[in-house]
C-alpha cells in the first residue's frame, strides 16, 4: 500500500473490503465498542459535561471568528520566546519549508511526535525525496510506518491491526529501520511494547530534529501544547536539538484559561481517561545549557484549505475539531468500513466532513464522502465541542449534487456539480413534481397496486444496490388514501 | 380537537396497515382524526440526499395542507424530525442566503404542532395505557431520529410495557443504526446491509417474535433482512401494537 491517499476509489467500493473481511470487522468492533463504554464512563462522571461541551464549542467559535487577530498574537509571542513563525499555504508550501529547515542542520533523520498535519501533507515522503528519514514514535504509527501502512483511526491509527499481526511486522521490518525485535518476540502486549521502547530509544538519542503536530496553541504565551499517553512525545519534543512543530491554524486558542476546558474534555472523549498521562507544554527556546528543550524551535503554521473552509457558514463548524475521535469510536459505518475507505489521514465522521472541505469535492473519493453516513447522529452526541456532522454532511451532499458557491484557494467560485448525478436529480425532481400533485401520485400509488403481484421482489439497475441483500415489501392492495376515501377512516363501516 | 394524521409517503404507499391502525387507536381513544387528502411528502429524502432545494416547495406544501390544524400527528420518527429539525433549519437558510423572511414565515406554524405518534399520545393526551392487548414477545429498536432528532426517550418503552400481554425484551445496542438512512441503503449498500444484518441478529438473540419499530422506514430495511436472513421474526409499527385489542387483536 501506498504511504498517500490519492486517486482512492469511491466510499462505497472502498468499503467493500472491509465489510468482507471478518478478522478486521472483529477488531474494529472490539476496539470501538470497547472505547465507547468507557468512554460514556468517564463522560457521565462530570456532572458538568453539558457545559463543557459548550463551552468549547464556544471558545472555539469565538476563536475562529478572529482567527486572524490571535494567528498574529500567536506569530508575536512565539517570535518573542525565541522561535520562527513560518506560514504554510498549502501542503507543498510546508512540505519545502520543512524540507529546508532540515537541511539547515545538515541532519539526515529527524524523529517524530505523532502529528496528523504532517499526515495529512505527505510530509514523510516528501523528505525522503530529499534523503532525508522521518521515525515515527508513536507506538501506533510506528507499526503503521514498519507495516508500510496507512493509519486507519485518529488516535490508534493501527487499530486496524491485532497482537499477532503486530509481532510479525515487527519481527520483519524493525531491522530495516534500526535495532531489529529481541529474538523470540511473542505477541504479549508487554513484549510487544518493550521491542518498540529498545528500537525507539536508539533514536531518540541520536536524534537531533524532532518534529511534532500540536493539539493546541495558545496566542498570549505562544505556547504550544501537545497531550499523549506513551511518553514517546515527550522524548521528541525535548531531546532534539531542532523542533520543527506543523501545526494547523485552527488550533489557536486565545488564552491558558481555555485550555482548562479542552483539558478534560479531549482525554474523556479520546481515551477515556480523566486526563491524559503526558502533557508537554513548550514556549519558544531554550538558552540555558543545562534546561531541556530545543535551542532552535520554528512552528509552520499550516493552511491547506482551512480558510476555505472557514468561508462557508455551514462547514467551518468542521474546525472546532479537538481530534479525540470519540465520533469514529461510535460510528457503525466506520465501524463496518474501517477507516481506510476514507481515503484520508481523517478518517469516520469527522472526515467525511473534513477531507471534502479541505480538499474539495472534485475526486471521486472526496464527492463520496458526504454519503459515507446514515445520519444517525450518533457523531454529534459525542462530539465534545457539538460539531453537528450530520448538518454539515448533508450541507456537503447539497454542494455534491447540485453545486453552488464556495471558496476554494481564497477564491469565490461557483462549484459545478459532481458527475454521476444526472439520473438521480432527474428522479428527485420527478419525485418532487409527483409529492407536488397529489393526483399524480395517487395515480402512481393506483398503479403499483394494481400491478402488485407483476412486482418483483428483486430490482434491475440502481435497485439492485438494494435488493440484493434485502426483499422489498409486497405492495398492499390500496393506498391508504384510497381506503380513507371510502371510508372516511372506517366511519362508513367498512374496514 | 382537530388532529390531521401526516402518515407519510412511505406508508400511504407501502404501509397502509400503520395508517388504519393510528386512526383505529387515536379514534379509541377520543381524538377526532382527519386525513387532508393533499398531504405528500414532507421532503425529507430529498433534504438529506443535498436537493434541499427540490425539498423546499414540499415544505411549503406541507405547511398549506396542515396549518389550520391544533394538532399533527405522525407514525414516523424521522418525518417527524423532518419538519421539527429541519423545517426552522431551511427557513434560517433561505434567509442567510438573502432570500428574506417568507420560507420561515410560511414554515413555522407546523413546527410546534408536529409531534410524533408516541409523543402525542404521552405528551398531548397524557396516556401510556392506551388498552391495548398483544400477546406477543416485543422487542423495541429506537430509530435514530427518533432517538436523537426528536428525543422520544423511553415514552415508546412505557407505551408497551402497559400494553396488556406483551412480554417486552430489552434489544442489545438498540441505540446502534440500523443502517437504512434512507439514500444511504442505496448509496452504501453493503455497510448499510451489514448493519441491518447485525441489528437482526441482535433482535433474534432476544428470543422475541417480534420487532416493534415507530418508522416504517427502518422496519422496511429490517423486514427485507429478516426476510433475506430466513429469519422467523416479523417487523411490526408499534402503532399496530397499540391499536390491537382483545376484541380486534392485530394479526
Ligand atoms: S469531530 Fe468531535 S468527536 Fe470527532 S474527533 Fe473531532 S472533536 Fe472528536
Amino acid at each position: 500500500m501506498s504511504g498517500t491517499f490519492v486517486g482512492m476509489p469511491a466510499f462505497p467500493k472502498a468499503a467493500h473490503d472491509a465489510v468482507h473481511n471478518p478478522v478486521l470487522r472483529g477488531n474494529l468492533r472490539h476496539a470501538t465498542h470497547t472505547i465507547r463504554a468507557k468512554r460514556a464512563r468517564a463522560v457521565a462522571e462530570l456532572a458538568d459535561w453539558a457545559a463543557l461541551r459548550e463551552a468549547g464549542r464556544r471558545i472555539k467559535d469565538h476563536t475562529l471568528r478572529h482567527l486572524d487577530r490571535y494567528l498574529v498574537q500567536l506569530e508575536e509571542s512565539v517570535t518573542a520566546a525565541g522561535g520562527t513563525v513560518h506560514w504554510a499555504a498549502d501542503a507543498d508550501e510546508a512540505n519545502r519549508i520543512v524540507t529546508r529547515l532540515v537541511k539547515e542542520t545538515g541532519e539526515s533523520e529527524v524523529v517524530k511526535v505523532k502529528s496528523m498535519a504532517t499526515q495529512e501533507i505527505g510530509l514523510n515522503e516528501a523528505l525522503l525525496d530529499e534523503g532525508i528519514r522521518a521515525y515515527e514514535t508513536d507506538l501506533a504509527e510506528l507499526i503503521v510506518q514498519l507495516g508500510k501502512d496507512r493509519p486507519s483511526h485518529i488516535l490508534v491509527p493501527a487499530i486496524h491491526r491485532n497482537r499477532g499481526e503486530i509481532r510479525d511486522i515487527f519481527r520483519s521490518e524493525m531491522g530495516g529501520w534500526g535495532r531489529p525485535a529481541p529474538e523470540g518476540l511473542t505477541d504479549t502486549p508487554a513484549e510487544l511494547a518493550e521491542a518498540a521502547r529498545l528500537h525507539l530509544r536508539e533514536k531518540f538519542l541520536r536524534a537531533k530534529v524532532g518534529i511534532s503536530g500540536a493539539n493546541f496553541m495558545v496566542a498570549e504565551t505562544g505556547t504550544l501544547v501537545v497531550v499523549e499517553s506513551e511518553g514517546n512525545g515527550r522524548m521528541c519534543l525535548t531531546l532534539p536539538e531542532t523542533l520543527i512543530s506543523v501545526v494547523g491554524i485552527e488550533k489557536v486558542v486565545p488564552t491558558w484559561r481555555d485550555l482548562e476546558v479542552f483539558l478534560q474534555t479531549l482525554p474523556r472523549s479520546s481515551t477515556a481517561e480523566r486526563m491524559n498521562p503526558y502533557t508537554s507544554m513548550w514556549t519558544g527556546t531554550t538558552d540555558s545549557e543545562t534546561a531541556d528543550g530545543p535551542r532552535a524551535f520554528h512552528l509552520v503554521l499550516l493552511d491547506n484549505g482551512r480558510t476555505d473552509t472557514l468561508a462557508d457558514q455551514v462547514g467551518r463548524q468542521a474546525l472546532r475539531c479537538i481530534r479525540c475521535s470519540a465520533c469514529l469510536n461510535v460510528c457503525p459505518v466506520y465501524e463496518r468500513a474501517g477507516g481506510h475507505a476514507y481515503g484520508s489521514v481523517y478518517p469516520g465522521p469527522i472526515g467525511a466532513i473534513l477531507s471534502p472541505q479541505l480538499r474539495g469535492t472534485a475526486s471521486e473519493i472526496d464527492a463520496s464522502l458526504p454519503y459515507a453516513s446514515s445520519l444517525c447522529g450518533a457523531c454529534y452526541e459525542v462530539c465534545p465541542v457539538a460539531i453537528d456532522i450530520p448538518e454539515v454532511l448533508v450541507h456537503l451532499r447539497e454542494r455534491v449534487v447540485q453545486g453552488g458557491p464556495a471558496v476554494r484557494q481564497g477564491n469565490r467560485v461557483v462549484l459545478k456539480p459532481a458527475k454521476g448525478h444526472a439520473a438521480e436529480r432527474a428522479a428527485m425532481r420527478a419525485a418532487r413534481w409527483a409529492f407536488a400533485h397529489p393526483g399524480a401520485l395517487r395515480t402512481g400509488q393506483r398503479l403499483a397496486s394494481r400491478t402488485r403481484r407483476l412486482h418483483p421482489r428483486t430490482l434491475p439497475g440502481p435497485g439492485r444496490a438494494w435488493s440484493g441483500t434485502r426483499d422489498l415489501p409486497a405492495v398492499p392492495p390500496e393506498p391508504f388514501r384510497d381506503w380513507w376515501q371510502r371510508s372516511r377512516g372506517g366511519k362508513d363501516g367498512v374496514k | 380537537m382537530r388532529v390531521a394524521l401526516f402518515l407519510t409517503c412511505v406508508n400511504d404507499t407501502l404501509y397502509p396497515d400503520t395508517g388504519r391502525a393510528v386512526v383505529k387507536l387515536l379514534t379509541r381513544l377520543g381524538v377526532d382524526v382527519d386525513f387532508p387528502m393533499g398531504q405528500s411528502c414532507c421532503g425529507q429524502a430529498h433534504y438529506n440526499t443535498g436537493y434541499r432545494h427540490e425539498a423546499e416547495p414540499l415544505a411549503r406544501h406541507f405547511s398549506d395542507v396542515f396549518g389550520g390544524y391544533e394538532a399533527i400527528v405522525t407514525p414516523s420518527g424521522s418525518c417527524g424530525a423532518m419538519v421539527r429539525e429541519l423545517y426552522p433549519r431551511m427557513g434560517e437558510r433561505a434567509r442567510a442566503e438573502g432570500r428574506g423572511e417568507s420560507l420561515a414565515r410560511t414554515l413555522a406554524p407546523v413546527v410546534p404542532k408536529t409531534y410524533e405518534l408516541t409523543e402525542f399520545l404521552v405528551d398531548v393526551l397524557g396516556v401510556t395505557d392506551v388498552g391495548a392487548y398483544y400477546p406477543h414477545k416485543v422487542t423495541y429498536h429506537p430509530t435514530c431520529h427518533g432517538l436523537r432528532s426528536l428525543g422520544l426517550g423511553d415514552r415508546p418503552r412505557r407505551l408497551l410495557q402497559a400494553v396488556k400481554g406483551l412480554e417486552l425484551a430489552e434489544l442489545p445496542g438498540a441505540e446502534e443504526c440500523c443502517g437504512f438512512g434512507g439514500t444511504f441503503a442505496l448509496k452504501n449498500a453493503e455497510v448499510s446491509a451489514a448493519m441491518g444484518a447485525d441489528k437482526v441478529r441482535s433482535a433474534e438473540s432476544t428470543g422475541a417474535s417480534v420487532l416493534c419499530a415507530a418508522d416504517n422506514s427502518c422496519l422496511m430495511h429490517l423486514g427485507g433482512t429478516m426476510s433475506r436472513l430466513g429469519t422467523a421474526m416479523r417487523p411490526v409499527h408499534i402503532a399496530e401494537i397499540l391499536a390491537s385489542t382483545e376484541e380486534e387483536p392485530a394479526a
